[in-house]
Parts: C-alpha cells; sequence; structure tokens
C-alpha cells in the first residue's frame, strides 16, 4: 500500500506492481524549479515581432467599418490583420475539449466579423518591432461600430424582447421547429421512467431554485504564442496548449492550409483545466506572421485573459427531487439554463447527464438549455457542466437527510449507483466506486470528530465520465538500453510521471531508466487533447502498448541471436530468457545487452502504439468539509477538508492526490468568492487576481485525500481519470456546511462575504455566543 | 439482437420510440441500421454521438464488437475539460 503524510489509498488495486503505485520525483520537476522549463513565452526568434489584439470595447455592437491605415503608416509597424484576413467557413462540427466546437462560431470567435459580441472579442490585431509601437498602433486604427443593447443573464437572453446575438439563430431540439430566432441555441432532453409516477411514490418532495456564476480557470500562465510563417508556406507554432494536434487542426483550417505544412510544439504548460483546449491567439500569430514574413510572438495580459477567454458557465437551475419517509430517493427532476457566452455550446448537455448519477433512479427527467449571452464564450473547465448541476442536486439531498434526520452519508449509500445501476443518463454501470467512497468517508475520523460551536459540517458526492480517445506514443530505445517515451498529450498534472511508470511496469525496467518528453506534431499520429481526464488513461494504454510492442521486438531479436523460435523467448523483469529448457540453455539478454546489439543484429528498436481508447471508467467521488463562518464579516473559512475519490489505480499516488487537492480548491473558489462583477455597458469590472478572488494557500487548510482503488476493468492497470470529479462535489458540500453552521441554505453562488452578511440580516440571525 | 436505448433527444429523433431491437455484429452495422430504420436520426449518427456498449463508452470506433445480447445506450459525445 502507497502511503504518505498526506494521504492514504486503499490498496485494493496495488496487486504485485513494481513501479505502478509508487512515487518517484517527477521528471520535470528539477526544470521547473530552476527556471530551465519552457513555457508559452519562453521561445525567442531572430526578427521576432511582437503582436497585440484590438478588442471591442463594447459587450454588443455592430462593426461597420475598420480603418487600420494609420497604424499601418506608423513606423515599426509590419502589418495588420482584420476580419478580411480570414475566410468565412461554413458550418461544420469538430471535438475539442469538452464538446463540439463549430468553425463557423470559431473563426468569429478569434476574429469579429460582422458584429463584436462580447467587451474584449478581437476587432483586429497588428504586428511590430515593439510591444510599445503595437500598442501605439492600435490606439490609431479606426473602427467604426454601431453599439447594440446587450444581454448578460441566461433568463434574461431567454425572454422573447432579448437583444439577440445571432439574428440567424433557431433552436434546435424544439418540436416543431420555431419559426423565429432566439438566444437559445438548443433544448436537450433527457428521461427515464415516468417522473410523474415517481414523485406519485415520495412522502417528501424538495423543489429549489439555483444559480452559479461563470468563474474562470483561473491558469496562472496567460495564453501565449509564437508563430513563424515561411515563405513558401510551411509554419511552426509554439504555444501554451492542452492539445496542439487540436490546435494544428484549427489553425490550419482557419488559416487554408495542409495540416502536414503546420508544425506544432506544445510548450510547458502553466495550467490549463479544460481553459487551453480551444485556440485565440494562434490562428492571428499565424496570419500575422504570413502577411508580415517574420516570426510573431503573441501573450495575453492577465485583463485579456478574463476578459476574452472561456470561463464556465453561469447558470441557473431548478431541481425537484422526491423520498419516501425511509430515505429511498424516488424521482428527480431538473431545469438547466447554461450561458453558453457569445457562441453556442455551452456544456448544458453533460450538466444533465451528471445532474442524477451517482444515485439509482427508475424515475429521471431533465432538460438543459443552451443560450448564447454577450459574454465570452465559455470553455471547458474540469467536469465541465457537472459541478453546477449536481450543486443543485446535492444540496437538495442534504436537505432531505436533513427533514427525515437521516446521516447525510447513509442516505447517499441508501441511494448509491453501483455496479448493475442504470445510470441516470442511460447506460448501465460497471464496476464504480461511489459505494467504496461514501464507506470510506463514514469511516474516516474527520466524519466523526466534534464540530466546535457554530461550525458546519457538510458532504457531497460527485460524478464524471471519463473519457479515451485517439493516442499515440512511441518508444525509442538507446544504444545503452534507457529508453525516450514520446507522447502527443501535453503534461498538466503529470501524465509523464504516469506514464514512465506504466513503461518501466510492461518492460520491466528502472523507472529512472525512462525519460518522457512529449512529442510535436510532426513526429507522433494525431493525437487528441489533454482533457476529460483521458491522458494517463489513454496514452497510459497506448504507452503499454507501445512497450508489448517494443518487447515484441526484443524478443525475436533474441530468438534470431539464439537461433531459436520467436515463441521460445519470453520476456521477465526486464530481460528476454528461453521459454523453458526446451528452448534451450542461454544467458539472458537484457534490455542493455539487446540494445548494445542492435545495429549488428537488424537495427534498432522502436515501439509504437497509435489506438483509440475505449472503455473509459467512470469515476465518483465524496467531499467531506467544515466551515466556521464569522457572523460579523459573513466570511466563511474552510477548516478542514477531505476529499475521497475513485482513481481505479492511482499510478503515482502523489499526483492522484495532487488533483483531488487541486479540485477541492477551485471547488472552494468557486463556493466562496468567484464571480465576474459587470458594468450596466457589460464591461468586466475585475479583470485581475486583485479583484477576481482565487483561494490562495492561506485561505485553505491542507486538503487530506484518501484513494479508493476499484479497477478500471478496460485498463492494463485499472486506470480511471481522475482531474474532473474533485472539482464537481466541493460548492454543495460547502453549502450544507454552511446550513450546518448557520441553519440557512445558501442556493446561489458565490457565499461571499456581502451575501452572507446579507443573508444573516435578512434571517435577523443573533450574534453567535 | 442488440437492444438500444434511446434517451434525451435521440429518443424524439427515433420517433419517441424509448428502444429498439437491432441485428448488427459492430458498430458500424448497427449505426446503418440505425439510420435506416430511423431516417431523422440517421444525420446524427456521423458525428457527435457516442455509444454505451454494455455500460462502456465508445466513441469514433465503428468496428467495436456488438453482442446479440448487448445493450448499447446512444449518448452525446463525451469529453472534458
Amino acid at each position: 500500500m502507497a502511503a504518505n503524510a498526506h494521504g492514504k489509498t486503499n490498496g485494493k488495486a496495488n496487486g504485485s506492481t513494481r513501479w505502478v503505485g509508487t512515487r518517484p520525483v517527477r521528471p520535470d520537476g528539477v526544470d521547473k524549479v530552476t527556471g530551465r522549463a519552457r513555457f508559452g513565452a519562453d521561445v525567442h526568434l531572430p526578427n521576432m515581432l511582437v503582436g497585440k489584439v484590438l478588442r471591442s470595447p463594447h459587450a454588443h455592437a455592430r462593426i461597420r467599418s475598420i480603418d487600420p491605415s494609420a497604424a499601418l503608416a506608423l513606423p515599426g509597424v509590419k502589418t495588420v490583420v482584420t476580419r478580411d484576413d480570414f475566410n468565412d467557413l461554413s458550418s461544420e462540427l469538430v471535438p475539442a475539449g469538452e464538446m463540439m466546437v463549430n468553425y463557423r462560431d470559431v473563426v468569429r470567435n478569434v476574429m469579429a466579423r460582422e458584429k463584436a459580441l462580447f467587451e474584449g472579442h478581437p476587432v483586429a490585431a497588428v504586428a511590430a518591432v515593439s510591444e510599445k509601437v503595437a500598442r501605439e498602433a492600435l490606439a490609431l486604427i479606426e473602427v467604426d461600430y454601431e453599439v447594440l443593447p446587450h444581454v448578460l443573464d441566461v433568463v434574461d437572453a431567454m425572454a422573447p424582447e432579448a437583444p439577440l446575438l445571432h439574428e440567424d439563430m433557431i433552436t434546435v431540439g424544439v418540436e416543431p421547429a420555431p419559426t423565429t430566432p432566439s438566444n437559445v441555441a438548443k433544448v436537450v432532453t433527457f428521461e427515464i421512467g415516468d417522473t410523474g409516477a415517481g414523485f406519485a411514490e415520495a412522502d417528501i418532495v424538495i423543489e429549489r431554485e439555483f444559480s452559479t456564476q461563470p468563474v474562470h480557470q483561473g491558469y496562472i500562465e496567460p495564453h501565449a504564442c509564437i508563430a513563424n510563417y515561411s515563405e513558401d508556406g510551411q509554419a511552426e507554432l509554439w504555444c501554451s496548449t492542452q492539445g496542439h494536434f487540436v490546435v494544428r487542426g484549427h489553425c490550419a483550417k482557419l488559416l487554408g492550409m495542409d495540416v502536414s505544412k503546420l508544425r506544432v510544439t506544445a510548450s510547458e504548460i502553466g495550467g490549463g483545466f479544460g481553459g487551453k483546449t480551444v485556440v485565440y491567439l494562434e490562428p492571428v500569430a499565424l496570419m500575422l506572421s504570413r502577411k508580415s514574413g517574420q516570426p510573431v510572438k503573441m501573450t495575453m495580459s492577465r485583463e485579456e485573459v478574463f476578459q476574452a477567454s472561456g470561463p464556465a458557465a453561469g447558470t441557473r437551475v431548478w431541481a425537484k427531487v422526491g423520498m419516501t419517509n425511509d430515505g429511498r430517493i424516488t424521482a428527480g427532476e431538473a431545469v438547466l439554463k447554461y450561458q453558453a457566452g457569445a457562441f453556442q455550446g455551452s456544456p448544458v448537455q453533460p450538466g444533465c447527464m451528471c445532474a442524477f448519477a451517482p444515485y439509482d433512479l427508475a424515475h429521471v427527467k431533465v432538460v438543459g438549455y443552451d443560450v448564447v449571452v454577450n459574454r465570452p464564450k465559455v470553455a471547458a473547465y474540469r467536469a465541465p457542466g457537472a459541478p453546477q448541476s449536481e450543486f443543485a442536486v446535492e444540496s437538495i439531498i442534504d436537505e432531505l437527510a436533513k427533514r427525515i434526520g437521516m446521516d447525510p452519508v447513509e442516505l447517499r449509500l441508501k441511494n448509491a449507483a453501483k455496479e448493475g445501476t442504470k445510470a441516470a443518463y442511460g447506460p448501465t454501470f460497471g464496476p464504480v466506486g461511489l459505494v467504496e467512497t461514501l464507506e470510506e468517508a463514514k469511516a474516516h475520523d474527520h466524519y466523526r470528530a466534534p464540530l466546535k460551536p457554530g461550525q458546519g459540517r457538510g458532504v457531497a458526492s460527485g460524478f464524471w465520465f471519463n473519457i479515451g480517445g485517439e493516442t499515440c506514443a512511441t518508444l525509442n530505445l538507446g544504444e545503452d538500453g534507457t529508453i525516450a517515451l514520446v507522447a502527443g498529450t501535453p503534461d498538466i498534472g503529470g501524465s509523464r510521471a504516469s506514464l514512465c511508470l506504466q513503461a518501466a511496469e510492461t518492460l520491466g525496467v528502472d523507472v529512472e531508466r525512462v525519460r518522457p518528453l512529449i512529442g510535436d506534431t510532426s513526429t507522433l499520429g494525431y493525437t487528441f487533447l489533454t482533457g476529460g481526464s483521458r491522458t494517463t488513461f489513454a496514452s497510459g494504454m497506448a504507452v503499454v502498448e507501445a512497450a508489448r510492442d517494443m518487447i515484441r521486438q526484443l524478443c525475436e531479436r533474441a530468438a534470431k541471436i539464439w537461433d531459436i523460435p520467436a515463441d521460445a523467448v519470453e520476456w521477465i523483469d526486464g530481460e528476454a530468457r528461453p521459454a523453458g529448457s526446451n528452448a534451450g540453455e542461454f544467458e539472458p539478454l537484457s534490455l542493455a545487452d539487446l540494445a548494445r546489439l542492435a545495429g549488428k543484429s537488424g537495427g534498432p528498436f522502436v515501439g509504437r502504439a497509435q489506438i483509440n481508447a475505449q472503455g473509459a471508467g467512470p469515476s465518483f467521488g465524496t467531499h467531506i468539509v467544515d466551515v466556521d463562518v464569522d457572523r460579523e464579516t459573513g466570511r466563511v473559512t474552510i477548516e478542514r477538508y477531505t476529499v475521497i475519490q475513485d482513481a481505479g489505480k492511482a499510478v503515482h499516488p502523489s499526483y492522484v492526490e495532487g488533483q483531488l487537492q487541486g479540485g477541492a480548491v477551485q471547488g472552494i473558489g468557486w463556493a466562496l468568492n468567484e464571480e465576474y462583477v459587470y458594468d450596466d455597458k457589460g464591461r468586466l469590472q475585475n479583470p485581475g487576481f486583485l479583484d477576481y478572488r482565487i483561494p490562495v494557500c492561506s485561505d485553505v487548510p491542507m486538503i487530506d485525500t484518501v484513494i479508493v482503488e476499484v479497477p478500471n476493468p478496460t485498463h492494463p492497470y485499472g486506470v480511471r481519470g481522475v482531474g474532473e470529479t474533485p472539482i464537481v462535489p466541493p460548492m454543495a458540500a460547502i453549502a450544507n456546511a454552511v446550513e450546518g453552521a448557520l441553519g440557512l441554505r445558501f442556493t446561489d453562488l458565490p457565499m461571499s462575504p456581502p451575501r452572507v452578511l446579507k443573508a444573516l440580516g435578512d434571517a435577523r440571525m443573533p450574534e453567535a455566543a | 439482437m442488440a437492444r438500444v436505448v434511446f434517451i434525451g433527444n435521440f429518443r424524439q429523433l427515433a420517433g419517441g420510440d424509448a428502444e429498439a431491437e437491432i441485428a448488427a455484429s459492430n458498430v458500424r452495422d448497427l449505426l446503418r441500421r440505425l439510420g435506416e430504420r430511423y431516417p431523422a436520426l440517421a444525420p446524427h449518427l456521423d458525428e457527435g454521438i457516442a455509444l454505451a456498449i454494455d455500460g462502456e463508452i465508445h466513441q469514433d470506433a465503428l468496428f467495436s464488437p456488438v453482442r446479440p445480447d448487448s445493450e448499447v445506450c446512444l449518448m452525446p459525445k463525451i469529453a472534458g475539460g
């Protein structure tokens, strides 16, 4: 069993592995702590220009004209790009991150065409010899706007009289199809059973309305890239991204290039959390470089990151749950209204599918609305769509438990989804670990520890699907027997370490002999991005397959050297051995032996795999949190927090713990402080970390973790994804804890000091003793 | 024959059917036969869907096997952050 001071695993899947489940030092650690690691803005090229973006000051405006002539006349300005430089693209859906994206919208999000749809929407861009000149040039570009009424709130945007963002948007998913446009892009419905009958069985029915604010992923490294377009139509691009193959595809489409002529290298990445699965600067930098004939570097300021890169969707949710007096949940319903931002494609669909996923329910109905508003287009953020809907359901579950006097963990155990449960979104679950997380919660000393006066304790569970997808990996055996591992999934959460461990385990070699790197788009076949908690699962499967490919080659080579049949050789503990006495008596050939003999015996060894990984294992988690509420200031303090989650198999437990802790802390920010503040003109008032308050170390205690291991049978070592689920439970867990402390149910996030104070005042709460 | 389960908007596109029995040996066969039986569903089967085959999610996997007793649930494609 692997364990450290901060967490523990329950060890169910540890088996007899030598490397998988251990905690070696991270292979990228030294470069990061010494400053050698190269992030998005760290590449410098000769004759490099600086690119800057002119952004709309209006939340909604028609663009009558753009005149860059004065900017172009400024000494030091090399070129300007506007909407006229990008071809209009027809509607074409492609997968990217959390959802399908439409190229018609991607090109408009990168550079506004007919209208500016949010404050910060790019309208033009300049390449100049310095940032100073570029900024001066931006001020010289004349844009003639017709300012239009705007709408920020999802419910307001759904009103018949709301300003229309897209005059041709007809709602999909409604029969008969509407004949007039609206801001509702899509309506989705998920239904199993008969909720009418289910609620009729209930003794208690609770329904509530909830709201959540858009929240930013808060990655520390802003978007950055360097483009270098050559005279023969080929280009190189370095960028901070979760998926350089996806960037290549998007950029090639927007610039009308063959993908083979665009080589994209993923830099080290200073956080993504889903927010770096789309393109913003990259096509613009390439276009500036193409027009200027020089390399162009672009970086966003923090203000631009907040103004113009996707947050998680703000939502309004109505939910209703019925239950019998003995704690059996009989039915659930919800209506989800999700902000998509300026273009359709909010994560309302997964929101619908996840809302009731933790429970074994016969009757569920969830309706979701995808609604455009004059805000930046939303982007994926850990378990996109799930935290908002599960906040509502998990809050009501807690209220139901209190109503009948049942322990909230017991109530969840009584209704928990398990293997064989027909999930509320349709399929039947295979092996899943929700019950195990709840049992661990019940047994944890946190759950039984006494609370101080005025404190409250909350629990909540959460779910995410996890995914697989197209993935390539290569293992190159060096002449000294060491191995270069090449993966195509940028490392945003420790995947290089987890891939090395899986390679070492499969090959039977010391993990220190495996050195990882993230290959550029020319070194590997197409590999989908790092997202959906897929990398340790899918790239892990590819690496294991590549290792097996190499072992096959090594055994064949040993057979050739020994002059025996290939099937008379087996690979054990990192060396080729004769398979039994009938194969002959030979000294084993180690990896280093075979590497040394490679040239003379047939050439180098390269293990390859190209797969479309299927069968990702769903992940459940349960969180426990204790809060203290200052009745004078309204500040909610997290006193203690425990995350319990099924990882399937924790390949590198320290990284898994880090994911659980990181998700919980981001959820704490979502619950307690984070929100965008706009003025009445739709202009963001808090585009910076001073006024947009994400948690810092002093805001949170050490987050305790428990890793449950219910193996995913599809993966060679049992891996499930772990990065998404931990952000799902915190909002409800904290709201449930605050209710425990104050006796007040908060249904609107964030539970920031002003809101808590107002609620205390409204309730005329007496001062705490 | 495999039992295909329609949820969400797929049920609407399948004329309100909650389930269908389809004879198919793999995902490609199954999708083709679904498209033939439910023309309104056909345009949506090329992109943007996932299949849960006996609880295991398959995306863009035309040759994943489907057993005669499989439960196949049509779902929107899943990704993540």
